[in-house]
């Protein structure tokens, strides 16, 4: 599967996925600025990614632990996810996010 | 100020692996003092995840970033280490015997002949919203921090977040703010349900008002803050008129002045050798996540390791008229002895 990653400063990636990792963990393998200091315990908001509509209600609703974490995030829209919360799997193949500013 | 402290290694960073540091040490007999910005021991395992199961601890199958924590502090309680908590290591100055002296922003100072750098990803602090030129009015109408209520006294507050923090703000300032605003992206929190309750209560009474929206934009002059722009989910866009603007969403990790100790750093990590895990300082040490080494794994096990070896050759700077002698806590009677189990 594929991940289509906007960095910060706007240039895209075309990035493969493994099923079962999360988007954050390919994204951070791949070498993209994204801090996940928590290391994916959705415990710190600092993988926040914005997922691109016609993908974003694609997804399974947000924990309620994803939802009180995005409280810690900044610059919170309606497409707002974590990305260590999203598994990668053949369905989302293609899925389009955008790394939220810090 | 008090006088220097002098002792034989000073650590900055109390989480795990600066805690491990501590026993290692202890066992060489090598006194330590810690200091770390938090307000409590664990680092990273307390502030980020406390509750958070852990499983590649050896010997741990499972066990929380808390627990872990406390099995720590329990097991250098023997060595009896000093801790400088809520206080951030801001200056180092080699002196003219040898011996480093760290500065911290409260005053403290210590001296030691090694210093071990277990600072993790660096220093934590508030996470600054990302609005153009917010920097112009930090300090001046822009806090990221309430240390002194009164100086908020008579203000057109506005507060961002909906973490406890925010809350609890929102309900202390309330009774002494000229207006007071709390603006969140949804109606709802991560905070205690009674300070929810009282945050309610306040709103429906007409003594605080609560928006559900973003801030977007600052508004004012020379760092005084006049109006901002507030962006509601489905993107209506108003001014909002306060004078000042305390955001509250929680830590992130920045490196921190530890960039200004002069040494060479790679990445914002410490390059370290893998037998002493010495930075190319003599007498700095770096362990844990900080440091970098070709095969660096980010993971605890590896700090404890690190942490280890280091305490091997710390010992060479701190007694270099003695022999170091390698014992095991199992079978030597002096190790036991200084952990208060021997029988």
């Amino acid at each position: 599967m594929k991940i289509i990653a906007t960095d910060r400063k706007g240039q895209l990636h075309e990035i493969e996925g493994r099923d079962g990792w999360s988007v954050m963990e390919i994204l951070r393998d791949a070498g993209l600025d994204i801090a996940a200091e928590c290391g994916g315990a959705c415990a710190c908001a600092t993988c926040h990614v914005y997922v691109t509509a016609g993908w974003f209600e694609k997804l399974p609703a947000r924990s309620d632990a994803e939802i009180d974490m995005l409280d810690m995030a900044l610059a919170v829209e309606p497409n707002s996810r974590l990305s260590c919360q999203i598994t990668c799997g053949p369905e989302l193949d293609g899925i389009e996010v955008t790394i939220a500013p810090e | 100020m008090t006088s220097p402290i002098e002792t034989d290694v000073a650590i900055i960073g109390a989480g795990p692996i600066g805690l491990f540091a501590v026993f290692e040490l202890g066992l060489l007999d090598l006194k330590a003092h810690l200091v770390d910005i938090l307000d409590r021991p664990g680092g990273q395992c307390a502030e980020l995840y406390p509750e958070k199961p852990i499983y590649d601890i050896p010997g741990l199958p499972v066990c929380s970033g808390q627990e872990l924590t406390d099995r720590l502090m329990q097991q250098i309680k023997p060595f009896n280490p000093q801790f400088h908590f809520s206080e951030t290591a801001s200056a180092l100055e080699k002196l003219s015997d040898g011996r480093w002296k760290l500065s911290t922003d409260c005053g403290t100072e210590i001296i030691a002949p090694v210093l071990v750098v277990a600072a993790g990803g660096g220093t934590f602090v508030p996470k600054r919203p990302p609005i153009a030129g917010i920097e112009a009015y930090e300090g001046k109408s822009v806090f990221y921090a309430v240390r002194k209520m009164d100086a908020f006294r008579g203000k057109n507050i506005l507060i961002a977040g909906g973490g406890d923090s925010a809350l609890d703000w929102t309900i202390n300032l309330a009774p002494i703010a000229a207006k007071l605003t709390l603006v969140h992206h949804r109606d709802g929190f991560r905070a205690a349900q009674h300070s929810v309750n009282q945050m309610r209560e306040l709103a429906a009474h007409g003594k605080i008002n609560f928006e559900i929206a973003s801030v977007k934009a600052l508004h004012g002059e020379n760092g005084a803050l006049r109006a901002v722009t507030l962006s509601s989910p489905d993107k209506r866009e108003w001014e909002h008129v306060c004078d000042t603007f305390i955001p509250f969403f929680g830590l992130t990790i920045k490196l921190g002045p530890i960039a200004d100790f002069g040494l060479n750093l790679t990445e914002n990590l410490i390059a370290v050798d893998t037998a002493k895990f010495e930075s190319a300082t003599s007498g700095i040490f770096a362990i844990g996540d900080i440091n970098t080494y070709p095969g660096k794994l980010k993971l605890i096990l590896s700090g404890f390791h690190e942490a280890a070896l280091m305490a091997q050759a710390a010992f060479h700077i701190c007694r270099p008229n003695e022999k170091l002698r390698f014992q095991y806590t199992t079978s030597s009677s002096s190790l036991q002895k200084k952990l208060g189990v021997a029988g």
